[in-house]
């Protein structure tokens, strides 16, 4: 099974990975569209990127940013569904994608996004046979189909200082004294998502303001990850 | 109870149908709904209905004691079942959005607990849990430093704006966008949004939100002008 791994790092601040698996299910009598449900993403921060989190079960802040991959990944329409069909109600790719955070200094969010678009573009999937009459499932790993991936989502987060001033990338210690924050999600010329979930209240102009940044940051990303993922030698 | 209705079911149906939505749905709310509570309130806004409840300032937990403030903290309850990431992330938007709006260091070494229930989902439910629990702070006579209103603005595939979706256009919707403003300068609180949506359509939608949160604000003063006036 291919195992494809993308580390995502921001300056020194946050060192992410995601490693992702693409799991052949036989779910007789389901529908296909049953990978919609199948394809949760997983956000770990666990004591081994900072002190100030705990082992034992996921967060409150673990939850939320996966639950905002997850978000993410439905409805920026960056996967279609239907391509990881393959035996239409019957058999279907799952797609496991864990990430798992590795030093945590601030900005999860861009690191996550980055991480995970990465690792969906890096992405093959092995050839697969289903013999009608036994029901036999054979994949061929000789042979790959890169996962076809729409777009290029990219998050840009900034936080509200003093309440008026924005500072783009926090580090932890930033985002400790923040007093709100702003995450745009854009891809191409259009805008995936804006989050603002609480804080200090903006001004029409501070908002257009961190559109403007993302918009312009998501071209540069975008070539980024092109630029990177071309170099690999598979 | 308090009750006042800023647009008729009827007259709202008959302009959906027009194809401008350009209005609230009904917005009744009932202020001290409940009695153990500081304060609570039930609100629906159309069908969609929550309650909120606030206890406080009230004796706070010793991991929990800020010195120099209140702590403030907000439950969300689904309808049905355990809360799961979907309602985390609810949870933490509400929670960010009213912290601060109130006036916490007037009550150090307290706490102040809001839950919120939601009873029927059919449509911005979570501009109707954020409208609940505001007024549930001012049923509590809570101190803030200004109010806030929710509004959602749903996007359809046609391009045409919704104003508080219902459950059947939240579905056909391409995307959906929550806006909490305050009361001083209407200034953006919050904004949650899913879907994907160009930036123009994101202006459009904050113009019409942002006159839509007046109306709501309104709504606010009324209901607790006819709680006080039952009162006396």
């Amino acid at each position: 099974m291919f195992e494809p791994a993308t580390e995502a790092k921001l300056a020194d601040h946050c060192t992410l990975c995601v490693h992702r698996r693409g799991i052949l299910t036989g779910q007789a009598g389901q529908y296909n569209h049953y990978v919609w449900d199948k394809s949760i993403p997983n956000v770990e921060l666990s004591p081994l990127c900072s002190p100030n989190f705990r082992p034992g079960p996921p967060g409150e802040q673990a939850q939320v940013l996966s639950q905002n991959m997850d978000d993410l990944l439905k409805t920026s329409g960056c996967i279609n569904f239907e391509d990881l069909c393959i035996c239409p109600g019957k058999l279907s790719w799952v797609l496991h994608i864990s990430l798992v955070c590795l030093d945590y200094d601030g900005n999860i969010m861009d690191a996550c996004v980055l991480a995970l678009v990465a690792a969906l573009k890096n992405t093959c999937l092995p050839a697969v046979t289903v013999d009608e009459e036994t029901g036999d499932i054979k994949t061929d790993p000789t042979t790959h189909t890169p996962l076809s991936v729409a777009c290029c989502p990219v998050s840009t987060s900034f936080i509200v200082f003093d309440n008026n001033i924005l500072l783009v990338d926090p580090t932890n210690e930033e985002e400790k004294l923040a007093t709100g924050a702003v995450t745009v999600v854009a891809e191409g010329s259009n805008l995936v998502s804006i989050y603002k979930p609480g804080g200090t209240p903006l001004r029409d102009d501070q908002i257009e303001d961190c559109i403007d940044r993302a918009l312009e940051r998501s071209l540069e990303a975008a070539r980024l990850i092109d630029d990177t993922l071309c170099s690999i030698d598979r | 109870m308090a009750s006042f209705t800023v647009v008729k079911q009827e007259e709202f149906e008959a302009q959906q149908e027009k194809g401008s939505a350009h209005v609230l749905r009904c917005l009744t709310s009932g202020l001290s709904c409940l009695t153990r509570q500081d304060g609570s309130v039930s609100l629906s806004q159309g069908d969609t209905t929550s309650i909120a409840v606030v206890y406080g300032p009230a004796e706070v937990r010793i991991n929990k004691e800020q010195i120099d403030k209140a702590t403030v903290e907000v439950i969300f309850r689904p309808k049905v079942g355990l809360s799961r990431p979907e309602h985390r992330k609810q949870e933490r938007i509400m929670r960010n959005t009213l912290e601060p709006a109130i006036e916490a260091h007037l009550h150090p070494r307290s706490s102040i607990s809001i839950i919120i229930q939601e009873t029927e989902d059919l449509g911005s439910n979570l501009a109707c849990c954020i409208n609940s629990a505001c007024l549930a702070l001012l049923d509590a006579a809570i101190n803030m430093n200004y109010m806030v209103a929710a509004v959602s603005v749903a996007v359809k595939e046609n391009e045409d704006m919704v104003l508080d979706p219902s459950k059947q256009v939240e579905k056909e919707a391409k995307s959906i966008i929550t806006y909490v403003f305050d009361s001083v300068n209407y200034q953006i609180v919050t904004i949650a949004s899913t879907g994907s949506f160009s930036r123009v359509q994101h202006m459009e939608a904050l113009k019409l939100a942002r006159e839509a949160s007046k109306s709501v604000f309104q709504f606010y003063r009324e209901s607790v002008a006819k709680k006080l006036l039952m009162s006396e």
